[in-house]
């Protein structure tokens, strides 16, 4: 390339924002305003499983889904990780676990943080139950994470 | 059907960070090169096809951007997947079966260094269950790990001794970035970055780019002494949330060997595109390569010793051309993934004549 | 509580990049600095591009030849004019932007007219740059604007048959 030795090559900070907004449709809003009402809510499948979080058609035959079913609101942990540091726009800002956790009543698993004390304390098959946010507005950060159960 | 190879492969050396090109920089050279093995002369290659993610380097449209690496003059046909250049490939192949070209251009492209790509990543994520939480590719990655190491055989031991063996054949890999021999035991030491993952588990984070000619029937054979032939060439998807799949199998890359015929026979070679040790694991399960049977696994050292996204499936593919090209092998497995946890996966076989 | 039912969410992303311009932008913005313009001819159709590009000839796909220093004056090819105040905006509405051929370039820059009022810019205006002190420069403040030269206007017609010369 002509040149090139001979020049500095700059770099510069780049941010790139959206703020968008989005519309959540029958299903997803459904159940983002149960999560505002602490109710947690998943749907049924055309084969009868629950699924959690709720989908708007089913994942195998792609029909319509209608049939709401309230499930949790604990459940169990059945795969986590230990995250050593919290990367900067997660629910929690110190070392905690993701875990995908099959509420109650569920056929499929959530994805949500939990705040356990140490690694140590995570196990799967544990049980844990959600920790709710005292101002919710409609979504799934209205569940601030999932907790031990006592 | 048209029989379709590979007459042409060339790709960059992957960087941790390249601070001093942009993507075009870095691309043309490679698509240079491609094209001038090929032995078409470009205004002939009918077809261009790439792929590459905007959110890499923050830049929205950067492939209209990357067009300027090829010349789009007069203006070409052209096509771009906003996936891995496997899926560009792909979409090559498919109008190379209508039978009114008979040779494409594909290239993917990515420069993942100007970001934080774990945290980059969960912008592929559904917007409002997932992509709230942040949660970055190498946890949603670690919960698959453990759910594999707790429900079968697997151990992190193996898993060490997938990174171990990754560095290793790397190093005679003058395109890989991390190689090297390493003691798995000594690796096992090492801390987790998220249990049970350890910096070994993860594939390096990579700038670089690849591109590959595709050539039909007698114009393949007129251009090259050994064409690569894609005998099959299949992918398949399965649904986006993690919670709903089993996430220690890949039926997606078992319908989709079964779709491409790689599930007869034997091979020499199988180039997997595992960026996380404990997927080489899956992905061999589900492709039957899981106990040794004479298939070399990733003899490039694969996506463990150089993984530019969007361009590391391609470089499958063309790593397997090149070892049926020079006769090493006759037949082989190319397989590239997109998508958390194994999401989407293609496969293709690849023979000599 | 509220109790309408949930119909949108808010999902703001922000991501932090370190941004590299590349080799050739790199020189045309430090060129910029330097109060030089900075072009690039391609050897094989003969082209100067100018405007910080990707290196690349984007006719022939190959890289940029020889580096060609272009005089701080053109010619107006195409322009609009803007009645609607950017937030952050600093120039007084209406004002004009233009496409501004450099006398020896093929491609045009943007560039700001002022010292002229809006109704007044045409194709074919020639005009100059005007720079921002060198002390003063900065990446994103380099040339001020441009002003008209006072000369007769150039043929516009040959101008463009010109710049679109082998399109």
């Amino acid at each position: 390339m002509a040149g090139a030795k001979d020049t500095e090559v700059l770099t510069a900070l780049h941010v790139l924002e959206y703020p968008y907004k989005r519309s959540v449709g029958p299903v997803i809003g459904r159940f983002l305003t149960g999560l505002r009402d602490r109710k947690i809510e998943g749907i049924r499948a055309s084969d009868g499983r629950v699924l959690v979080p709720p989908v708007e058609y089913d994942p195998q035959t792609a029909q319509e889904l209608s049939e709401f079913v309230d499930v949790g609101p604990g459940g169990v942990v059945t795969t986590w990780t230990w995250l050593h540091e919290a990367r900067s726009n997660n629910p929690l800002q110190k070392p905690f676990a993701w875990a995908l956790i099959k509420l109650d009543g569920a056929d499929t698993a959530l994805l949500h943080a939990v705040d356990a004390e140490s690694e140590a304390a995570m196990k799967t098959g544990m049980r844990v139950k959600p920790r709710w946010r005292a101002e919710r507005a409609g979504h799934i950060l209205d569940i601030e994470c999932f907790e031990p159960e006592a | 059907m048209r029989d379709v190879a590979v007459v042409s492969f060339a790709q960059s050396k992957s960087v941790r960070a390249d601070p001093v090109q942009n993507e075009v920089e870095i691309l043309m050279p490679v698509i240079q090169e491609a094209v001038a093995n090929s032995g078409i002369p470009a205004k002939e290659i009918g077809f261009t096809c790439s792929g590459s993610a905007d959110y890499l380097a923050g830049q929205p449209f950067a492939f209209v951007y990357g067009l300027e690496a090829i010349g789009a003059w007069p203006p070409v046909r052209e096509s771009h997947v906003e996936a891995d250049g496997a899926w560009a490939l792909y979409e090559a192949w498919v109008l190379l079966q209508e039978g009114e070209i008979d040779a494409a251009l594909i290239y993917g492209f990515g420069k993942s260094s100007p970001g934080s790509l774990r945290d980059v990543l969960t912008r592929q994520l559904d917007p409002y269950y997932l992509a709230p939480l942040w949660p970055d590719a190498i946890s949603l990655a670690a919960l698959q790990a453990r759910a594999l190491l707790e429900s079968t055989e697997n151990t992190e031991r193996d898993m060490a001794e997938v990174a171990a063996r990754s560095r290793r054949d790397g190093k005679a890999n003058p395109n890989a970035q991390l190689t090297g021999d390493f003691d798995p035991d000594a690796l096992l030491k090492e801390p987790y970055i998220a249990s049970p993952l350890r910096k070994h588990d993860c594939a390096p984070i990579s700038d670089g780019a690849a591109a590959v000619v595709l050539a039909t029937g007698d114009r393949a054979r007129a251009v090259s002494k050994r064409p690569a032939w894609i005998r099959g060439i299949d992918h398949r998807v399965e649904p986006h949330y993690p919670g709903v799949r089993d996430l220690t199998r890949s039926p997606s890359t078992r319908i989709a060997a079964e779709k491409a015929g790689a599930l007869d026979g034997t091979f020499d070679v199988a180039e997997l595109y595992a960026p996380f040790t404990h997927q080489e694991l899956i992905l061999r399960d589900a492709l039957g390569l899981a106990k040794p049977n004479g298939t070399k696994i990733n003899p490039s050292g694969g996506a463990l010793a150089a993984n530019p996204m969007m361009a590391a499936g391609l470089i499958r593919i063309g790593e397997a051309a090149t070892r049926i090209t020079n006769g090493e092998a006759n037949r082989a497995i190319a397989h590239a993934t997109s998508g958390p946890c194994l999401q989407q996966n293609l496969v293709a076989v690849l023979e000599g004549e | 509580m509220n109790s309408d039912p949930v119909e949108l969410i808010q999902t703001p992303i922000r991501l932090e990049y370190n941004y590299t311009p590349g080799v050739s932008r790199s020189r045309y913005l430090q060129g910029l600095i330097g109060g030089r313009i900075l072009g690039e001819r391609c050897e094989r159709c003969h082209k100067v591009y100018v405007g910080g590009g990707s290196g690349a000839c984007a006719r022939d796909g190959i890289p940029m030849s020889d580096i060609v220093e272009l005089p701080h004056v053109g010619t107006v090819t195409s322009f609009c004019v803007v009645n609607v105040p950017f937030a952050g905006a600093t120039v007084e509405i209406p004002y004009t932007m233009a496409a501004i051929l450099l006398d020896g370039a093929d491609i045009p820059i943007n560039g700001l007219i002022q010292e002229i009022s809006a109704d007044q810019v045409r194709m074919g205006l020639r005009v100059e740059a005007v720079w921002v002190p060198e002390a003063e420069r900065t990446y994103t403040d380099t040339i001020r604007h441009w002003r008209p030269t006072g000369e007769d206007d150039a043929p516009i017609d040959e101008v463009l048959k010109r710049m679109r010369a082998g399109a």
